[in-house]
């Protein structure tokens, strides 16, 4: 192959002008397992498909608190996060040290883009193997950025990440319209369908492999969150009433004996 | 507390002593079910007052509050970077420090600064992990003690005393046949405190303006009478779990 005798240096462009370092880097985004963010008017939220070794084994870790308002998924080398996610949080406490006030989200999301440029542009090191979807909550409301190793972020009003994401990327993009209206309960059952659609044949979202972090005011299926809503990480049992709202993937697509013409079709 | 730096120019101007007390007291009570802990919000300078207003008592989490008086740059710096620890716990465990564990904290935190310490008496209250109230005190420079009933400050003198006295009925002949109650409602803590205040602020000059108490209340316990208590306040969000609450009150201005 070409690209054999441009691969190997980071700091070596290829004739076509990339960086194949840099792209092997996404290959390892694209191998961990999905991610999926998205946001309304009031809330953001994350669902993560966790991933185990084996059966004996536990679910490795897909989110982490940053701030009260703002939680990351992650996609990607799980070391490698908690290297940059430890870093966010540094960021995000210095802040509020300085400048009595949360760190805005944007910033904090430039702070890690700016932070794995360099690692693509230094001689012996490697970009980091992870990417992020983050989730904040700023005086404009929520919001979603995809951070990825190559230094880019991008605001989304709906994204994912990870192995087989462009099926939640279709289920995402036929919905994302009515996204901002959602309520917390109706916006997570989008997630949770976007995210089944990354699964293989016959496996299937459980309580033990799904994981939701949400920010905004709390659920119906949640209790003691206080107003302002900080980011929280449901895993486990919390999660059953959201699973269970979501449509069974192979019912006959309901009778039209009600149906509107406003009525969200939440199944092919 | 010795001079930590002097130095002599025959200039007016003499830089003696990074410090400055800023006068002011604490006091913090616990009890079975819950926990009183209190300061005046007046901070002084030598015999200048500089504001009514400066708070010393500081909701940890919704389970400990702290209060820390002396030098009021050092005081309020330690807090925030005891937050910033207590936040780093929050990542790491995803749950709040307990009680007995931000005490050690304080702890390995004032002692790190042996020589040149945070200028302040702390005092570190709230619930334990199994709902009893109680009162951790420490010196500038970390030794610490559990207590039931303790008192900080400019005051000290004058209202310690008063407390061992009627919190634990110390130095009272019991009276022929009365029995005394083991344990103080939440409404005697109160008066008790309120009162307590109210005479060290005729008789210091460094107490007054106002009094800002925080009562926290046990996982389950009732709110023993705060809903009468005019303006209290609630700091936590949720009825569930340990309540936090927050009363203000006037004292003499003098």
């Amino acid at each position: 192959m070409f690209r054999n005798t441009y691969d190997s240096d980071n700091t070596v462009f290829s004739p076509q002008g990339r960086l194949h370092q840099v792209e092997y880097a996404l290959e390892a985004v694209k191998q961990g397992s999905a991610a999926v963010g998205l946001r309304s008017k009031t809330h953001s939220v994350l669902l993560a498909l966790k991933r185990s070794s084996g059966e004996l084994a536990s679910y490795q870790q897909k989110m982490f608190r940053i701030d009260d308002h703002v939680g990351i998924a992650i996609a990607g080398l799980t070391s490698d996060a908690r290297v940059l996610s430890n870093f966010m949080r540094q960021q995000a406490m210095s802040s509020k040290m300085v400048f009595n006030r949360p760190a805005p989200v944007n910033r904090l999301v430039s702070a890690i883009a700016d932070k794995a440029q360099v690692n693509t542009q230094e001689y012996g090191r490697r970009p980091y193997g992870v990417g992020f979807l983050v989730i904040g909550l700023d005086q404009s409301g929520p919001h979603l950025y995809e951070f990825s190793p190559s230094g880019n972020s991008y605001e989304y009003y709906a994204m994912s990440i990870g192995a087989r994401s462009q099926s939640a990327k279709t289920y995402l993009e036929k919905h994302y319209e009515s996204f901002v209206d959602c309520s917390l309960e109706e916006l997570i059952k989008h997630g949770l369908h976007a995210l089944r659609e990354t699964l293989q044949q016959d496996k299937e979202l459980n309580v033990n492999n799904t994981s939701i972090g949400i920010l905004g005011s709390g659920s119906v299926h949640e209790t003691g969150v206080p107003p302002s809503g900080p980011f929280r990480i449901l895993e486990g049992d919390p999660i059953k009433p959201f699973l269970d709202s979501m449509v069974p993937k192979d019912a006959p697509p309901a009778a039209p004996a009600a149906t509107t013409d406003e009525d969200v079709q939440m199944q092919d | 507390m010795p001079d930590m730096v002097s130095l002599s120019r025959g200039n007016s101007q003499q830089f003696n002593t990074p410090y400055s007390e800023n006068g002011g007291t604490i006091l913090a009570v616990a009890g079975s079910k819950f926990c009183v802990i209190a300061g005046d919000t007046r901070k002084s300078n030598a015999y200048n007052n500089e504001t009514r207003y400066a708070p010393k008592l500081f909701r940890l989490t919704d389970k400990a509050v702290i209060a820390v008086n002396g030098f009021a740059a050092d005081g309020n710096m330690f807090v925030n970077k005891v937050k910033q620890q207590l936040e780093w716990y929050r990542h790491g465990h995803a749950r709040d420090m307990p009680l007995y564990e931000i005490a050690r904290l304080l702890q390995t935190m004032l002692y790190a600064r042996r020589f040149f310490p945070y200028y302040v008496s702390t005092i570190l209250s709230g619930i334990e992990e199994d709902g009893t109230g109680a009162v951790y005190t420490f010196d500038s420079v970390g030794s610490y003690e559990r207590d039931t009933c303790r008192v900080a400050g400019a005051a000290q003198s004058f209202m310690q005393p008063y407390m061992d006295n009627q919190v634990h009925y110390r130095s009272q002949r019991s009276a022929h046949g009365s029995s005394r109650p083991t344990q103080l409602p939440l409404s005697n803590v109160l008066s008790l405190v309120m009162d307590s205040f109210a005479s060290a602020t005729e008789r210091n000059a460094e107490v007054g303006d106002g009094i800002e108490i925080y009562v926290v209340l046990a996982k389950g316990s009732s709110v023993q009478g705060l809903e009468k208590v005019p303006g209290a306040q609630e700091m936590t969000a949720t009825g569930d779990g340990e309540r936090v609450f927050v009363v203000r009150r006037n004292l003499r201005k003098d």
